[in-house]
């Protein structure tokens, strides 16, 4: 099978996190569409390792499991946190930090 | 060394620190105090004179060095003193009238609480005045000079409540600032050109100078006569000094400060002599000047501005015999003494009618008060005669050589100059003949005081006061004869100031038969004018000149014109640059500022998705460009 078809399966779903990055406004969903684009930019990567024949893409992606794991549990802290002080997980609520 | 001379000024000088900074322990005798200090001054001057005169000419001037004032590499300013023959006779002429002035003070002041003050001042002025006249160089005249404008504003604004008084001591000052200018400028020139400042070695070197250099020294130390010696065009001054009390007038007017101008020009005679094109100016600015005051003279109704009038003509007489050279200097200074007698005498003389008529200054209020001031009208008429040139007395001597040495300059200026001063021979017999008539002669026109309601009771000054009085008509008097008598004062001041014979176009006699038919002519006419008929109480409206020498010749209304209208404007103009041109330009700088970063500041809605999006875009942009440089 053509390893480019799984850059395309990466981008497409790079594609679907950004927008309900954008788009959605719940906090919960909001990290579920982050969780997507770091697990397409992972994909991408082992596939660069592949086409390539070397093994820096898929250390690079052990290193971003590790970080989105760490952000996971520091994320979901601040959400929690938020949703108890304010009772909603809509981030456009969360507005103070301006003028 | 001659330990005398310091003590000529220290004398004032520790008067005026004593008075000034005495306190009111003071205040009984100090008065005293101060007319010992001048009178002590006086008597110096005296031994000194004697001193001087037992010498041989050629050893006759001294120069004393007291201390080194400025030591410097190449710039040596010392304070030290030279007195010779010519700064003899101003060294006699200040401390003398002073001091009758003083005297004459005690008496005028009586009643004046500040009147030790008044003391004070008076000491200053002669202190500033003996400085300017025995400095040896020109940077220590220069401090005399700025001490006599000091103490000048200090006496016309001695009565500073009235704000007429503080407005004319201010004027005074700024306008005398217009001259002082000059003389700084001259003698930084001097400077330049000769590396000294001192009197022996610029007059040395004057020689060696360009023409065209000494003509720039020469019109500027003319520029600062003028200021002083309120010479046209800076005139305006004189006639507002009247604010300040009367014996400042006299002292003013007779022996300090206006003098000083004419001091200037005579004693830089060795670079006037080597100016001819200077010398011109200061001839045409001596004969328009006398023309001109004797006109504000003929048309004042206060007593004291017609007698200011007088004194700037008169002043402009010395100066257009100053502006002759060697043919004039003996003559301007000489009537510079003449003039000193009889002026400080008519102003003590209308100091003590004011005296006697509540103050009142108005000519058209007074009239027949010969019988009730006998000794103030023979002593005011006799100083009268002297001015008008009444032959005999003094004013007949001096102004008779000026006119003389106005006509022996030769060629059309000759005639021209002449002429004036003929002419304001007639017109000073006039204007004096008026102040007589209105003042002494004529029916009562005596006016309540329009506050308090009080008739005038026209009574003879005390003692004190009419004893100066008699010693300056004395002086007025017989001046002329005694300095007349042997040449006697040509030979005194000869080596000082040079002198060279005038021949006169026409011979001196008819000249002299012609100033007194003008002098006649001029008396005349006033009486006819003034003597015969009655005079109004409230002045008629007069023909364009009478209303235009009312207001000085419109001086004040020129210089508002052509100087104070247009410094305004420009003044105006800078402040309107400063407010919008450079304000503008700083306000409008931070305004922009501050409007786009409002409008910046929109930008952070606070919203987290907004944030993500232009992260977005920022990314898309970054990778866009990448590619796009690759590709190229």
């Amino acid at each position: 099978m053509n390893p480019v078809n799984y850059l395309y399966l990466s981008a497409l779903l790079f594609t679907i996190g950004a927008s309900g990055v954008l788009i959605r406004r719940n906090a919960i969903v909001l990290f579920m569409c982050v969780e997507l684009m770091l697990n397409a930019s992972n994909l991408a990567l082992v596939t660069f390792s592949r086409m390539h024949g070397n093994l820096d893409g898929q250390i690079i992606a052990f290193f971003t499991m590790v970080v989105a794991a760490a952000e996971v549990v520091v994320g979901l802290a601040i959400i929690v946190s938020i949703f108890r002080t304010r009772h909603t997980a809509s981030v456009d609520d969360s507005n103070l930090m301006k003028l | 060394m001659n330990s005398l001379i310091p003590l000529l000024v220290a004398a004032p000088l520790a008067g005026a620190a004593l008075l000034l900074l005495g306190g009111r322990a003071l205040d009984r005798f100090g008065h005293w105090l101060g007319t010992l200090a001048a009178a002590a001054s006086f008597g110096l001057g005296l031994v000194l004179f004697s001193q001087m005169l037992g010498r041989p000419t050629e050893e006759r001037p001294v120069v004393e060095f007291l201390y080194s004032w400025i030591p410097v590499n190449g710039f040596q300013a010392d304070v030290a003193f030279q007195l010779d023959q010519l700064s003899m006779t101003f060294v006699l002429l200040i401390t003398g009238v002073g001091t009758l002035i003083h005297v004459y003070s005690v008496g005028y002041m009586a009643h004046d609480e500040r009147r030790r003050r008044f003391f004070g001042y008076l000491n200053l002025f002669l202190a500033a005045m003996l400085l300017l006249v025995l400095a040896d160089n020109y940077l220590l005249l220069y401090v005399g000079w700025e001490g006599v404008g000091l103490a000048s504003y200090l006496l016309i604004g001695f009565w500073q409540h009235k704000p007429s008084a503080a407005t004319a001591a201010k004027k005074a000052f700024i306008v005398n600032r217009v001259g002082d200018m000059g003389l700084s400028i001259a003698i930084m020139l001097m400077f330049v050109e000769f590396g000294s400042f001192t009197f022996g070695p610029v007059f040395g070197a004057a020689d060696d100078a360009s023409e065209g250099k000494l003509t720039a020294i020469a019109l500027m130390l003319l520029l600062a006569a003028c200021g002083k010696s309120a010479q046209v065009p800076l005139q305006s001054w004189l006639g507002d000094a009247m604010e300040g009390p009367t014996p400042v007038s006299a002292l003013i007017h007779a022996a300090t400060m206006v003098t000083a101008g004419v001091y200037l020009i005579v004693r830089s005679a060795d670079i006037f002599n080597l100016a001819p094109d200077a010398q011109l100016v200061v001839t045409v600015v001596g004969a328009v000047t006398l023309l001109f005051g004797a006109i504000v003279g003929c048309a004042k109704d206060d007593i004291k501005k017609a007698l200011a009038g007088s004194t700037m003509s008169q002043i402009g007489y010395m100066v257009l015999a100053a502006g002759l050279g060697p043919i004039g200097y003996v003559f301007a200074i000489m009537h510079l003494v003449t003039h000193g007698f009889f002026k400080a005498g008519l102003f003590l003389g209308a100091g003590s009618v004011m005296h006697g008529m509540n103050d009142e200054v108005n000519m058209r209020h007074y009239g027949g008060l010969r019988k009730y001031m006998p000794v103030t009208f023979v002593t005011f008429g006799l100083g009268y005669l002297a001015i008008i040139g009444f032959p005999g007395l003094s004013g007949f001597f001096s102004k008779d050589k000026i006119i003389e040495a106005a006509f022996a300059k030769g060629g059309t200026e000759g005639w021209i100059l002449g002429l004036c001063a003929l002419v304001g021979a007639a017109v000073t017999a006039f204007y004096m003949t008026r102040v007589m008539m209105m003042t002494f002669f004529g029916e009562k026109r005596w006016q309540p005081d329009p506050e308090t309601g009080e008739e005038p009771h026209p009574h003879e000054s005390p003692k004190v006061m009419t004893l100066p009085m008699v010693v300056l008509a004395v002086g007025s008097v017989c001046a002329g004869a005694l300095f007349t008598y042997g040449d006697a004062f040509l030979k005194w001041l000869e080596p000082v100031t040079g002198f060279e014979e005038g021949h006169p176009p026409i011979p001196a006699a008819v000249v002299t038969g012609l100033t007194t038919v003008c002098m006649l002519a001029g008396v005349g006419l006033a009486y006819a004018m003034y003597g015969r008929s009655r005079i109004p109480v409230t002045p008629p409206v007069g023909s364009p000149l009478t209303r235009a020498a009312r207001r000085d010749l419109l001086q004040d209304d020129f210089n508002h014109a052509v100087l104070v209208r247009p410094g305004s404007a420009l003044a105006a103009t800078l402040v309107w640059f400063d407010i919008r041109g450079l304000d503008g330009f700083v306000n409008g700088l931070a305004a922009t500022i501050g409007g786009v970063s409002a409008r910046l500041r929109r930008v952070q809605t606070g919203f987290v998705r907004t944030y993500a999006l232009s992260m977005f875009g920022g990314t898309l942009v970054l990778v866009a460009t990448t590619l796009l440089m690759r590709s190229v």
